[in-house]
């Protein structure tokens, strides 16, 4: 059996799942659920200072579903938690108390004055929780008032922030990114530099949900208007997957350690995450929609995964895909792949004909005989993977490697060497340049 | 019966009326529109799509489904009326298991083909209860043409003429327009009166006269319309039912499918209707299995299908075979009936067991007979030309029927024809209507050249 626990910056926990700072982390009650349900930490929901915030009275929460009703992606315009700050305190303490193996990291948002964030630092140690995390991510509600996102995307913030946190606490600090600034990299660097044990990422992302029709106010409509939320759910996770991988890839940020969030709803999420150099992730969307029961699947699928690989502990998984992501123009331009269609498991929908034909290469055929017949054309499939991705039937259609002969599309022999863009005869930064009125004109 | 001296048990009010509620509601309801949505998701959306190959009217159906999905259904519907008007009826009674259902690439790769018909029903009901049929007519032509019978041919017929701007006199024999959508298709296919709407639907369009309780040979005749008409379209349909050629055929008892099932649909109240308690129905169509599955929704107990030949050949689908199968019809196959046994009224039929020698059917000498308070026959109509006047004989057959060539026009120039009473009619309901749209087609361009 894999050995699940984690290690995340000091804080321990039975398995690497949290719950993300949000709703279900908002009291003793649901925490105390979801640490009965199985969950190895949470992240309890951003405290500020007294008095509370007051959230909307009318909907919170905007979706997009398929059309069979399931929940792709979430919308909210929720605020940090409107109870008190000593009623959650209190309930931190006791649920530490009474829960002492798993994480307890708090969340935090305050004005941007060091004294502030010395008050509040001092009395959530008080409650003997594990760990904080800095809300620098918010993107609705409180970044108007000069908190979250709006200090996420000033870099300088980040980092003053960060400092004084580090400052004036023994507790380990997580600073929660926001997804909603051009380069992810740049708020992670200055994490960093103000000496952050690690970052968590991504906080969600701005977002109108949809407009009404009728009465032609942004979703969710409060009496008549609307306001942007933040967007999570499955529909951001490869958004996330993208930040994580830039902060894990950034030879400043490499050694940082990262808590994915953003769409985990699987144990194969998780693993992804884990994979592209996440200590642990966070769940929030996946556990509002199904309730906390979906943790056992995420322990079991993740614990028959590592046995089946032979991995023993979750930190052999870490950052295994982190080698394998590298930049477009590293890319092997040698590598050539043909779709290839499985006669035998096509259904003859012909998706991925019109596909082709109207919006790629003319390379799938659409009749051979008088009979409907897919069949791919090597001469003009450039290997792009579009019929794989309409094509309804999984593995029908395969991408397969030419090793040898000639590339019947260029005519050019199939070569085992790599070759990139940066040694191409069309880069003008290419020792190889060739201008372009000595290159032979085609065909 | 005559041997035992027993009366036919042959009597009305068999059930509760609760029970013919319930064996005579929508057989198949209105699909919900989240129902709706998750169906029409299914649907692939095929490039030159077998389904629409398999559909004697053309439906665009992969399109009508993604309108339906992106919850436009009366685009949908509009989708859908645009190659058939009666797409309603359609959605109702087509084999669709045989049709588009049949090509559809999910039921090649899985089985499970998207429930197409369904999902018309979905689009043309939601359409039908808020708006009227949404063509135009064309500037009048001031031509009017005689169609003859309002069923689905003679209804298709003239709706795409009055489209076209020609004024259309619909004329049809019975007391309502409709055809067989409002005397022959089984009750629980077409509840809450859907035919009469349907017809209402139609003539929304405008320029369609109708005269109903006017049959052709007695009240008017061929060479009256030709006289009278720029052109005529024939869609009256087969008055005649085939009989099996046996002593005692007029015994009480022994009756035509089509007209019990003409009574049952025009029956204010299905308990007055009188049902026998055996039923023996012979025949292999959907007019055998329509008549026993509503006998035995009727409260018969005991109701057999024979026919004469193996149950792939019948030419009810295999949907309408398992649902009277599980209505609790039994079938009984390779049996040609031999004798009626009579005493005044049915009593029992004795068959003769075939068997298929190389294609051949052959009896094998073997008998059986079945206990039988009613008989009916299910064997196929015909067209009865006696009844149609003595001008009619100018109209050329073939197999017994109007002889069309692919415009739907007979040997005369002005006559064209649609329906089951052509030859190569399926005897559907759709490819009823497609006959009448390609003979009106072919009409306009004739009267407008």
């Amino acid at each position: 059996m894999a050995d699940l626990r984690s290690n995340f910056v000091g804080i321990k926990s039975p398995n690497p799942f949290w719950l993300a700072s949000a709703p279900p982390t908002d009291k003793a009650y649901n925490v105390v659920r979801a640490f009965k349900a199985g969950w190895g930490g949470v992240v309890w929901k951003t405290l500020g200072e007294d008095p509370a915030i007051v959230n909307v009275n009318g909907p919170r929460y905007g979706a997009t579903w398929s059309n069979d009703r399931r929940l792709i992606g979430l919308n909210n315009i929720e605020l940090i938690t409107d109870r008190p700050l000593d009623v959650n305190l209190r309930e931190i303490k006791e649920v530490k108390r009474d829960w002492p193996d798993r994480a307890m990291v708090v969340s935090l948002m305050v004005p941007c004055e060091e004294s502030n964030w010395i008050n509040i630092l001092k009395r959530v140690e008080d409650t003997d929780a594990d760990g904080i995390e800095l809300n620098f991510g918010c993107p609705h509600g409180m970044s108007e008032r000069g908190m979250g996102a709006a200090v996420g995307q000033v870099p300088e913030y980040v980092e003053m922030v960060t400092r004084w946190c580090k400052q004036h606490t023994n507790m380990p600090v997580i600073v929660k990114l926001t997804p909603n600034i051009s380069d992810i990299r740049t708020p992670a660097r200055a994490a960093n530099a103000g000496g952050a044990d690690a970052v968590s990422l991504i906080n969600t992302i701005t977002s109108i949900m949809s407009v009404n029709l009728d009465t032609f106010a942004p979703e969710p409509t409060i009496d008549g208007k609307g306001t942007h939320g933040g967007y999570c759910g499955p529909a951001v996770k490869p958004i996330a997957l993208n930040m994580v991988s830039k902060i894990a890839t950034d030879p400043e940020t490499a050694k940082l350690p990262i808590s994915g969030i953003g769409g985990v709803t699987t144990w194969r999420d998780a693993v992804e995450y884990l994979a592209l150099g996440c200590g642990n992730v966070q769940v929030c969307t996946a556990a509002m929609t199904y309730g906390f029961k979906i943790v056992e699947d995420m322990i079991d699928g993740l614990s028959d995964y590592m046995d089946e690989k032979g991995f023993t502990d979750v930190e052999e998984i870490v950052g295994k895909a982190v080698p394998n992501v590298t930049d477009w123009q590293y890319l092997n331009l040698n590598h050539i792949t043909k779709a290839v269609i499985d006669q035998d498991s096509c259904i003859k929908c012909g998706r991925c004909h019109i596909a082709c034909e109207d919006t790629s290469h003319q390379a799938i055929t659409s009749m051979l005989d008088g009979e409907r017949h897919y069949e791919v054309i090597d001469e003009e499939c450039v290997g792009c993977n579009l019929c794989v991705v309409v094509c309804p039937v999984e593995n029908c259609i395969t991408m397969e490697e030419m090793t040898e002969g000639v590339d019947p599309r260029t005519s050019t022999p199939i070569s085992d060497e790599y070759a990139n863009w940066t040694t191409h005869v069309n880069n003008p930064s290419s020792p190889n340049f060739i201008p372009a009125k000595a290159i032979e004109p085609a065909e | 019966m005559a041997e035992n001296g027993q009366e036919a048990d042959i009597k009305a009010g068999r059930l509760d009326a609760d029970d013919y509620v319930r064996n005579f509601s929508d057989a198949y309801p209105l699909l919900k529109k989240r129902e709706a949505f998750v169906e029409s998701e299914r649907c692939y959306f095929c490039y030159d799509a077998p389904c629409v190959q398999a559909c004697p009217t053309s439906i665009d159906i992969p399109q009508f489904i993604r309108q339906i999905a992106t919850d436009n259904p009366d685009g949908s519907a509009k989708t859908i009326f645009e190659q058939n008007i009666l797409g309603g009826m359609c959605a109702r009674v087509c084999p669709t298991e045989q049709l588009c259902e049949e090509l559809c690439v999910r039921e090649v790769a899985e089985g499970k083909p998207v429930k197409i018909g369904q999902l018309q029903r979905y689009a043309t009901d939601h359409y039908m209860a808020h708006k009227p049929q949404p063509f135009e007519r064309s500037a009048p032509t001031g031509k009017t043409i005689a169609v003859v019978g309002a069923g689905p041919a003679g209804l298709s017929c003239a709706h795409r003429l009055a489209s076209h701007g020609h004024d259309v006199v619909l004329f049809d024999a019975k007391e309502k327009p409709g055809g067989l959508n409002e005397y022959g298709i089984a009750a629980y296919k077409t509840t809450e009166d859907f035919a009469q709407a349907e017809v209402d639907f139609v003539l929304g369009i405008g320029g369609i006269t109708i005269e109903t309780g006017k049959a052709l040979g007695r009240d008017v005749t061929l060479s009256q319309l030709r006289n009278d008409y720029d052109a005529v379209f024939l869609g009256a349909g087969l008055g005649g039912v085939n009989a099996l050629g046996l002593a005692g055929e007029d015994a009480d008892g022994v009756m035509d499918a089509v007209s019990y099932i003409e009574d049952l649909r025009q029956a204010d109240e299905l308990g007055a209707l009188p049902v026998g308690r055996k039923i023996v129905v012979i025949g292999g169509g959907m007019t055998a299995t329509d008549i026993a599955n509503q006998t035995k929704r009727l409260g018969a107990q005991d109701v057999t299908i024979v026919y004469r030949r193996g149950q792939d050949r019948m030419n009810a689908s295999d949907k309408e075979q398992k649902f009277a199968q599980t209505t609790g019809v039994t079938i009984r196959t390779y049996a040609a009936p031999k004798e009626l046994v009579a005493n005044g009224s049915v009593r029992a039929i004795t068959f003769e067991s075939m068997q298929d020698d190389n294609g051949k059917l052959v009896g094998t000498g073997e008998t059986f007979t079945l206990e039988a308070d009613m008989v009916f026959k299910a064997i196929g109509q015909t067209l009865h030309c006696a009844d149609l006047g003595a001008d009619f004989s100018d109209v050329e057959l073939e197999h017994g029927r109007i002889r069309v060539d692919e415009n739907r026009k007979t040997n005369l120039p002005d006559v064209w024809a649609g329906g089951d009473c052509i030859s190569d009619g399926d005897d559907l309901t759709v490819v009823a209507v497609e006959d009448g749209k390609i003979a009106a087609e072919n009409i306009n361009s004739i009267l407008k050249a």
